[in-house]
């Protein structure tokens, strides 16, 4: 009833419905399917290309501008898209309050967790790489 | 009172496990396996990357694992979850426009993800061993 008689006014402007968070969610999942795609790509092709080859190599291609720009989008992207994803799966599936909410937070922690120590590995190689 | 009749052999409802799984429904389901598989996958990126940061030991013990069967065989399902996944997320943003939702056209993009991720999998594979053959 987001827009019926039963609520504000102000309610109503600002459209957010009982989930609070209207459709930022759902939004935001489109905007990183979208990124997803070009990313992922750019990714295979970077892996790839690293296949076989020994450390140093990995490492100064990994740690060259435009690869670790785009590594560094394609993980922000791709963690924003499993959180949510997997957020979906978990309402769906767990009706347990206490337990849902437990695997709610594991899940936040868990993306975040892949992307933080993603970029720490990705931005120590390209600072790092005059410096060797 | 009028007498009881015997019940008329009405066709029941396929149970779910003899029910024949339309194609759109299967790939609907797969969607979910492979994101939930693409999710856990994250570990092995960030080891990856994290090893590349680490040094050279660290990255040939990730490399040695890539390289052992087992390891080949997660980069091979990781691989086609990766490009099935992708498929049917543009099959979802094709829906997300309004188009593709008539029988037919449900029908063609199911199995255009099905074929799809298959043959784009191993297109990808053998190209990867034909690189990885030049440069050893």
């Amino acid at each position: 009833m987001a827009g019926g008689k039963m609520s504000t006014p102000l309610a109503r402007v600002r459209g957010l419905g009982a989930a609070k968070s209207g459709t930022e969610h759902f939004w935001r999942q489109r905007l990183t399917a979208v990124a997803n795609v070009p990313l992922t790509i750019a990714f295979v092709v970077i892996l790839v290309s690293l296949l076989g080859r020994n450390h140093a190599a990995a490492a100064q291609v990994l740690g060259s501008p435009l690869v670790a720009i785009i590594m560094l989008l394609f993980i922000a992207s791709i963690t924003t898209h499993m959180r949510i994803g997997m957020q979906v799966v978990i309402e769906d599936y767990i009706h347990d309050e206490p337990m849902r909410l437990i695997l709610l937070m594991g899940n936040t922690f868990f993306s975040l967790a892949v992307a933080l120590a993603s970029a720490y590995g990705i931005l120590k190689l390209s600072f790092g790489v005059f410096g060797v | 009172m009028a007498e009881t009749k015997a019940p008329v052999e009405r066709p029941l409802s396929p149970h779910l496990t003899i029910y024949r799984w339309p194609l759109p429904m299967a790939m609907s389901i797969a969607h979910r396996i492979t994101g939930s598989g693409l999710y856990f996958g994250t570990l092995l990126v960030a080891w990856w990357l994290i090893a590349a940061a680490a040094g050279p030991n660290p990255y040939s013990n990730v490399a040695a694992f890539m390289s052992s069967f087992f390891g080949r065989l997660i980069l091979f399902g990781y691989t086609w979850a990766l490009l099935h996944h992708m498929l049917g997320g543009i099959r979802h943003l094709i829906w997300d426009t309004g188009h593709g939702f008539s029988a037919s056209e449900r029908e063609w993009l199911s199995l255009a993800t099905a074929v799809g991720s298959v043959s784009l999998t191993l297109i990808l594979w053998v190209f990867g061993y034909l690189v990885m053959g030049g440069s050893h």
